[in-house]
């Protein structure tokens, strides 16, 4: 399926399931189902480069969640890909949620994500893309996060 | 609008607004170029609260907290006239339903929607829906803090939140600022209570999990008091727990509060303050400064003094039958004497509840800017709400509504039916609820006769989702198909008042249609004849049991 990126060429690692990851915790690309428990990436966050959650059904929001506490929580800086079923009009709420690679078999989607951040010049929640919510900016321009 | 006493829009919140109507304008040009298959525009326009319903589409507009300006009602009239049939639906949602909108219009009707601060925005779909209040908020006597201060918050945290867009299933979340719940906190997946500690520091009771629908159950106390510059963490860490651990695998098991059954409230408990610790000194603690800035709109109206007894309204107490039974049924204590809220009865006998025509809306606004500083509430009973009418104005205010048809003197008594659009709109239905709730407000269209049965609420719902709360009216009828009979269920002795929230009890076999108006006779009846001093129907039903009534409804039968 094609790959896009936001920031160049999509890493080349080869992701190995969570599972295979366990015992090997040495290899930098691990792919998680959107039910493995993503705190368990906590002591190898800064080793890993490429970290893939999948998106069964794109109606099956739990990745967004995991996304989150990755970047938010366990500080993850590497490479986040979505991969499944995922579609150009979830784009907005992906960027925002941390991920930056995306795997899509949709027509359109290179557009679309050259355009997605663009789509919403106002945001209301403070998430992972480092945005100022409205609610800060109404405090002061020199609110920050 | 300068002169609201609620929240206003500012350049952020239409910026955003704006820009979702050029998104949604665009993904419904790429369905109709068939750029886009149903199924995949479907999630997209059902969170921007257009429907396929059974004849056309219907656009489903929030009215957060039920708060409304005579502008914006106007303006919602407007659409109801140029992009539908000239009338609407008030739902127990504190939603306005319009029911023939085509797709192409649905763009428009929202940029309409946009130019009076409004939007349809989340009012489906499996993410945080319109957030629900008690309609009398900031204005009934019995307050502790106005609970629409919390539900702007909640409204923009949750609006287009990119982690909670996609959750197993749809999500509700109701607010009361006072002890006596007129939001029904209790049966949403989120309820939140204000309420004043014994040191005297408001925050909330929140509690998880209640809701209606094939598995009706009241939700759990998760906190007894959780401060209020915490309630965006506290919410956000629930709504993770949730996405993350609740199920996905049947639609009907999906809601949190399967995942609060299935778990138990203590471990669902334990996870959910795992995760508010984590978050709860980030960035989601509210500063002072922002609840500030949001209370301060939410500032009472100065309302200048009034006598708190008019001589028009003694004379006419004593001397208009029609006005003492209104005076006592549709109006409530205000905070300030001199006022009183007064409650637009959508329920003329015989009509559809909480349907409202466009020259209804208008002549409401009109009523609104005349008597009550230009503001409307929508209630979840499908009614319509004057927050501040001087007790002077009453008799003014009387005469005006009688002219719309909606001064029936029948608010909290029989004639005052919930019920959900049913098999007439809705495409889930198994049975029709207008037409029967129309034949129940029929039969008991005398007024002195309601009076005189006292408090009961009838909630009809055409099917097991329980659109219509029938799970927690005093009487409640269901809707059900019997190989292609619509038959209907009574339950008995639901309640959603607080302390004593209860899911009703079937009373017996399911009867048809033409039976319906004869059994709540029936149950009536029996209530009249068992009922002490002062006691009301569902308060003898629990005194007394299901037994005399269930006796006396199918002996007929
Ligand atoms: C006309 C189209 C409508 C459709 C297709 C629809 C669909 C549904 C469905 C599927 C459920 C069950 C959800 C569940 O338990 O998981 C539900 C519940 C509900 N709906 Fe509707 N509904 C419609 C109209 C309305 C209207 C007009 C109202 C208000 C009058 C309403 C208010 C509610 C309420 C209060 C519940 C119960 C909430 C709960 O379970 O906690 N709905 N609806
Ligand atoms: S209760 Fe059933 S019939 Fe009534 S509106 Fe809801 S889904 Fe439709």
């Amino acid at each position: 399926m094609p790959l896009f990126s936001e920031s160049g060429a999509p890493s080349a690692f080869t992701t190995i399931p969570f599972a295979d990851w366990q015992s090997r915790t040495d290899w930098p690309a691990v792919s998680l189902a959107n039910t493995d428990p993503v705190e368990d990436l906590a002591s190898h966050v800064g080793r890993l480069r490429l970290i893939e959650l999948h998106f069964p059904k794109f109606s099956d929001g739990r990745a967004y969640s995991q996304a989150r506490l990755l970047r938010g929580r366990l500080g993850y800086r590497g490479e986040l890909r979505a991969t499944g079923n995922v579609l150009r009009d979830q784009l907005p709420f992906l960027l925002r949620c941390g991920f930056d690679s995306f795997e899509s078999d949709q027509p359109g989607f290179d557009e679309a994500l050259a355009s997605a951040r663009s789509l919403f010049s106002v945001v209301y929640q403070a998430t992972e893309d480092g945005r100022v919510p409205a609610s800060r900016l109404r405090l002061g321009a020199d609110a920050t996060v | 609008m300068p002169d609201t006493h609620f929240y206003r829009y500012d350049d952020y919140d239409r910026t955003l607004v704006r820009e979702r109507i050029a998104q949604f304008r665009d993904q419904v040009r790429r369905r109709l170029a068939g750029e886009l298959t149903e199924e995949q525009f479907k999630p997209l326009r059902l969170t921007n609260g257009l429907y396929l319903q059974l004849h056309a589409y219907m656009l489903r507009i929030a009215i957060p907290y039920g708060t409304l300006s005579s502008r914006q009602l106007r303006k919602l009239a407007d659409i109801a006239r140029r992009y539908d049939r000239g009338y609407g639906h008030f739902t127990t949602r504190q939603n306005l339903q319009l029911n023939w909108i085509r797709l192409e219009d649905a763009p428009d009707a929202l940029a309409a929607l946009a130019e009076v601060d409004m939007h349809a925005m989340q009012t489906s779909g499996n993410c945080i829906r319109n957030v629900t209040a008690d309609h009398f908020a900031g204005a009934a006597a019995d307050e502790i803090e106005d609970p629409r201060i919390w539900c702007e918050i909640v409204r923009q945290w949750s609006t287009l939140h990119p982690e909670f867009s996609f959750l197993p299933r749809k999500f509700k979340i109701a607010i009361t600022g006072s002890p006596n719940d007129r939001a029904a906190v209790r049966v949403h997946d989120i309820g939140l209570r204000l309420w004043r500690n014994p040191e005297g520091r408001v925050g909330f009771e929140v509690i998880v999990g209640g809701g209606l629908g094939r598995t009706p159950m009241i939700g759990k106390t998760l906190r007894e008091f959780l401060p209020r510059e915490e309630l965006l963490a506290y919410l956000e860490a629930t709504l993770r727990v949730y996405n993350r651990y609740g199920r996905r695998d049947n639609l009907y098991k999906a809601r949190i509060k399967i995942l609060v059954h299935e778990i138990g409230a203590e471990k669902m408990r334990a996870e959910v303050e795992a995760e508010y610790a984590a978050v709860r000194d980030g960035a989601l603690r509210l500063p002072a400064a922002t609840i500030e800035a949001i209370a301060a709109q939410f500032a009472p109206p100065a309302l200048p003094h009034r006598p708190a007894i008019a001589a028009e309204v003694e004379r006419l107490r004593l001397e208009d039958r029609a006005f003492a039974l209104w005076l006592r049924s549709n109006t409530a204590p205000h905070r300030l004497a001199g006022y009183r809220i007064v409650t637009a009865s959508l329920k003329p006998a015989g009509a559809p509840p909480g349907d409202a025509s466009a020259a209804q809306m208008d002549g409401v606004a009109d009523i609104a800017d005349a008597f009550s500083q230009g503001e409307v509430r929508v209630s979840h009973e499908q009614n319509l709400v004057f927050p501040h009418v001087a007790v002077d104005d009453l008799p003014e205010v009387h005469r005006a509504l009688g002219r719309l048809g909606f001064a029936e003197a029948n608010v909290g008594k029989i004639g005052d039916i919930i019920a959900c659009p049913g098999l007439d709109y809705c495409a889930l239905a198994n049975a029709r609820s207008i037409p029967v709730a129309q034949r129940i407000s029929g039969h008991f269209a005398e007024l002195a006769r309601q009076h005189d049965i006292g408090d009961l609420k009838i909630k009809i719902s055409g099917c097991i989702n329980a659109c219509g709360h029938h799970h927690v009216g005093h009487i409640g009828i269901l809707g059900v198909d019997k190989n292609g009979v619509e038959l209907y269920q009574i339950s008995l002795g639901g309640d959603v008042d607080f302390g004593r929230t209860a899911i009703g009890t079937i009373l017996g076999p399911a009867i048809e249609a033409d039976r319906v108006v004869g059994a709540v006779d029936s149950l009536v009846a029996t209530y009249l004849e068992r009922r002490t001093d002062g006691e009301r129907f569902v308060d003898t039903y629990r005194r007394v049991g299901a037994q005399p009534f269930k006796e006396r409804v199918y002996a007929a039968v």
